[in-house]
């Protein structure tokens, strides 16, 4: 067999999974359904795993698999194609790694969940999907999972039906995702338009043979494909369906997102740069919507509670980082922060699942506290994840955040020095609100009600509105730390949040940012002529320097959270209460407030008045309406005949033939006289 | 010789008065004899057209048309005697127990 046709099976393994588990998965006992979901999880993962060694020992810098023509119009071919270059095999990698560790974790979290063949069915559905986003040869494709794991995304949200929140954050996010895909269709029409084509290949190379190609409809393409990242990847103005998405399951947090789905968009910024190069000012949009919503997410994630929305915010802020630094070309380093990253948040909501586990459904960080002793392994794998985001070297997090704060401020943007201001203290918060989180959930006095704990949740499941994560209601059998099924995802993960930036140390510290070079033929080709000049005039002395600065920040971060939360705990809350400033950022800036009054209310009232009002009752109820009165009538009419009265049938029937025979008799009586008047003649 | 006409005419009437018997009368038996009388003027019509075209089929028909009245005879009559036995009547207004 020809290496391309393993393409095909990549994504087609879990969906194999998907369709046996969605449909005898019912029948099977638990363990059944989870071997299925893993086994379709784990031979793609060693697939990619083949495919990397293979391309890597034979120098392959790209493979491509393509079917006969699947759309065929005069203006434009499509065809299924998989292309994996090294951008593509980072992602199978982190796709199909991560995503195995989170369906093992999966196995052991959700084992006392009702819906669990659902479950495992929906997860498989999405590493479908997710695998055919990355390997997709084409926007076309590309959108095809684009579209599937909203889809993933919206089933797995909503996996605790019976709660009303739960389909509302579901419901919200897909319409977030749906005004997205809305400027990714566009982006898509325009290409057609000016390159008659969807292929990546065939676009780049057109654009590469064009150097004179400069803004213009490229710029809209790439500030259309940006309205699409930002809905998928949670930025600004589309950031808000992503807190709410929480409401899943904490493997779905973990899964889709934080580690993979929501980098879609980063995805796509990176695998389409060659039209971004082309357009200083996407460039410029991308880097300003990424910064802003970096310090705007860390902002609120500093006065959160419950601990997975803590987490949340955080992913929307590191996304804002991938997006920095795709907005200054630095798209190696966007796509090494979205590795470590897809490791480092993968553990963090894990391991906040294990808490979460422990505490029998509790997610509120006040009534936490003291989780240390409590849960020893989960401490010290999530103390591995809060440093590796903390930015605290040698951990994962550090290079990659440092990388991508280093090329900011080199970049030639001339925003770069507020960019890079904003990054640091952005840095600064996230390195805060972290151990924040760290302190208030593993240290200090334990403030929760052991007793009570299993009882309440239980009581709220079972009433269905469940304020918290509503799983673990079932044994309620005191504070524990969970089962071994879900600690050994938790143990690789954080090795990988350790060691996994180590593949990318600069050269200022002595590595070779092998990364960087791993992904060279897929970013030099355009880069090089931006950056390359720009780069390397900076000495080593300046990066040094900056990297002392952010761990400087990260320090700062670390040692405010050890005052006000370990040392004196309370003192920061108490000024806070009534302080406006406090008030504005607790309420999440009335965003949500602002998009319910300026955008959500009038289409409301738009689709009351003109759509459910005058069209669909008046139009379409109407002449349904119309239709059955016209039927009815007829009825009404011809219900008379049958009477029921023999004689009544005989007198019908002895008219219709007396009918017929008259116009037999006519019409024959007609034909004698044309024949007799020709026998005249 | 008869011309056709007359036999044509003559069945006409009988038709006629057996359909009108059939639509006016209440008694089932009367109704009965009008059906009979229907067919036989058909039979009329058939042997009249026969003769005049020297062709033998439509006597032949005469003959199926002849049982099949027999058989309906019996069949009928025997409803007819069921009916009264049950009902106590032989008004067909008065038999519409599957109407409501």
């Amino acid at each position: 067999m020809k290496i391309e046709h393993l393409l095909w099976f990549i994504p087609l393994l879990p969906f194999l999974g998907f369709v046996l588990n969605g449909t005898i998965g019912r029948r099977l006992p638990r363990a059944g359904v989870a071997a299925i979901a893993l086994l379709f999880t784990a031979l793609p993962a060693a697939l990619v795993a083949w495919l990397w060694q293979h391309m890597l020992s034979h120098d392959v810098l790209q493979i491509t698999a393509a079917s006969s023509p699947w759309i065929q119009t005069s203006a434009l071919t499509v065809r299924f194609a998989f292309m994996v270059d090294h951008l593509t095999l980072i992602m199978l990698a982190v796709v199909t790694g991560v995503g195995f560790l989170i369906h093992i974790y999966s196995a052991g979290y959700m084992a006392q969940e009702e819906g669990y063949w659902r479950f495992f069915a929906f997860l498989n559905l999405f590493m479908f999907f997710m695998l055919v986003l990355v390997l997709a040869e084409s926007f076309l494709l590309l959108f095809v999972g684009w579209e599937g794991v909203g889809l993933a995304s919206y089933l797995l949200i909503g996996f605790y039906w019976q709660k009303p929140s739960a389909n509302a954050a579901g419901r919200k996010a897909f319409v977030a995702n749906r005004v997205g895909d809305f400027g990714f269709l566009l982006a898509m029409f325009l290409m057609i338009q000016h390159f008659g084509t969807l292929s990546f290949v065939e676009i780049f190379s057109a654009i590469n043979h064009h150097p004179e190609l400069h803004g213009g409809f490229l710029t809209a393409i790439a500030l259309l494909l940006l309205v699409g990242a930002a809905g998928k990847s949670a930025q600004i103005p589309l950031y808000v369906w992503l807190p709410d998405a929480m409401e899943g399951p904490t493997p779905v947090s973990a899964l889709i997102h934080a580690a993979t789905m929501v980098t879609a968009g980063v995805y796509l910024v990176c695998r389409s740069h060659v039209l971004f190069d082309r357009s200083p000012y996407a460039l410029g949009v991308v880097a300003i919507i990424g910064a802003a919503t970096a310090l705007f997410a860390a902002t609120i994630g500093v006065v959160q509670h419950d601990i997975k929305r803590v987490l949340a915010y955080s992913t929307i802020s590191q996304l804002g980082y991938m997006f920095l630094g795709c907005g200054v070309a630095a798209y190696s380093a966007a796509v090494f922060h979205l590795m470590t990253h897809a490791f480092f948040k993968a553990l963090l909501f894990l391991a906040a699942g294990s808490v979460i586990h422990a505490l029998s459904g509790e997610q509120d960080m006040r009534v936490m506290g003291g989780m240390r002793k409590r849960t020893p392994i989960t401490f010290l794998t999530m103390s591995a994840g809060v440093i590796a985001i903390a930015g605290i070297p040698p951990l994962a997090g550090f290079f990659s955040k440092d990388e991508i704060l280093y090329r900011t401020f080199s970049s030639p943007n001339p925003l770069h020095m507020l960019l890079w201001v904003v990054g640091v203290i952005t840095a600064g918060l996230t390195s805060f609100y972290m151990f924040r989180l760290w302190f208030k959930t593993f240290f200090g006095a334990e403030r929760f009600d052991e007793a009570h704990l299993g009882a309440d949740a239980h009581a709220a499941h079972h009433a269905g509105e469940a304020e918290h994560d509503s799983g673990q209601a079932a044994h309620s059998h005191g504070v524990h730390e969970s089962p071994w099924v879900m600690l050994a995802p938790l143990v690789i993960l954080a090795i990988l949040s350790v060691v996994g930036g180590w593949v990318g140390i600069p050269q200022a510290l002595g590595g070779s940012n092998h990364f960087e070079h791993f992904l060279d033929p897929v970013f030099a080709l355009t880069t090089e002529a931006q950056n390359a000049t720009n780069a390397d005039q900076v000495s080593h002395g300046l990066e040094l320097g900056l990297a002392g600065v952010s761990v400087l920040v990260a320090l700062i971060g670390f040692l405010a959270a050890y005052v006000f939360y370990y040392k004196k705990p309370g003192t920061l809350g108490a000024k806070a209460t009534g302080n406006p400033v406090y008030n504005l950022v607790a309420n999440k800036y009335y965003v949500d407030e602002l998009y319910e009054f300026a955008i959500i209310t009038p289409i409301q009232i738009v689709s009351r008045v003109l759509f459910l009002g005058l069209v669909d009752t008046g139009i379409v109820n109407g002449s349904g309406s119309f239709a059955t009165f016209l039927t009815r009538q007829a009825g009404e009419g011809t219900r008379r005949m049958q009477s029921g009265n023999i004689r009544s049938y005989a007198g019908w029937l002895a008219a219709g033939a007396a009918a017929v025979i008259l116009l037999m008799t006519y019409s024959s009586l007609t034909q004698h006289a044309t024949k007799a008047a020709l026998h005249l003649k | 010789m008869v011309p056709i006409y007359y036999y044509l005419i003559l069945a006409a009437i009988l038709f006629c008065i057996g359909i009108g018997a059939f639509l006016i009368k209440r008694n089932i038996i009367t109704v009965f004899m009008s059906i009979e009388l229907m067919l036989n003027a058909v039979n009329l019509t058939f042997v009249a057209f026969s003769h005049m075209h020297h062709a033998v089929q439509g006597q032949l028909f005469v003959f199926f048309v002849m049982v099949v009245a027999a058989a309906e005879a019996a069949v009928g009559l025997a409803i007819i005697i069921a009916i009264f036995r049950t009902r106590q009547t032989l008004d067909v207004d008065s038999i519409n127990l599957m109407k409501n």
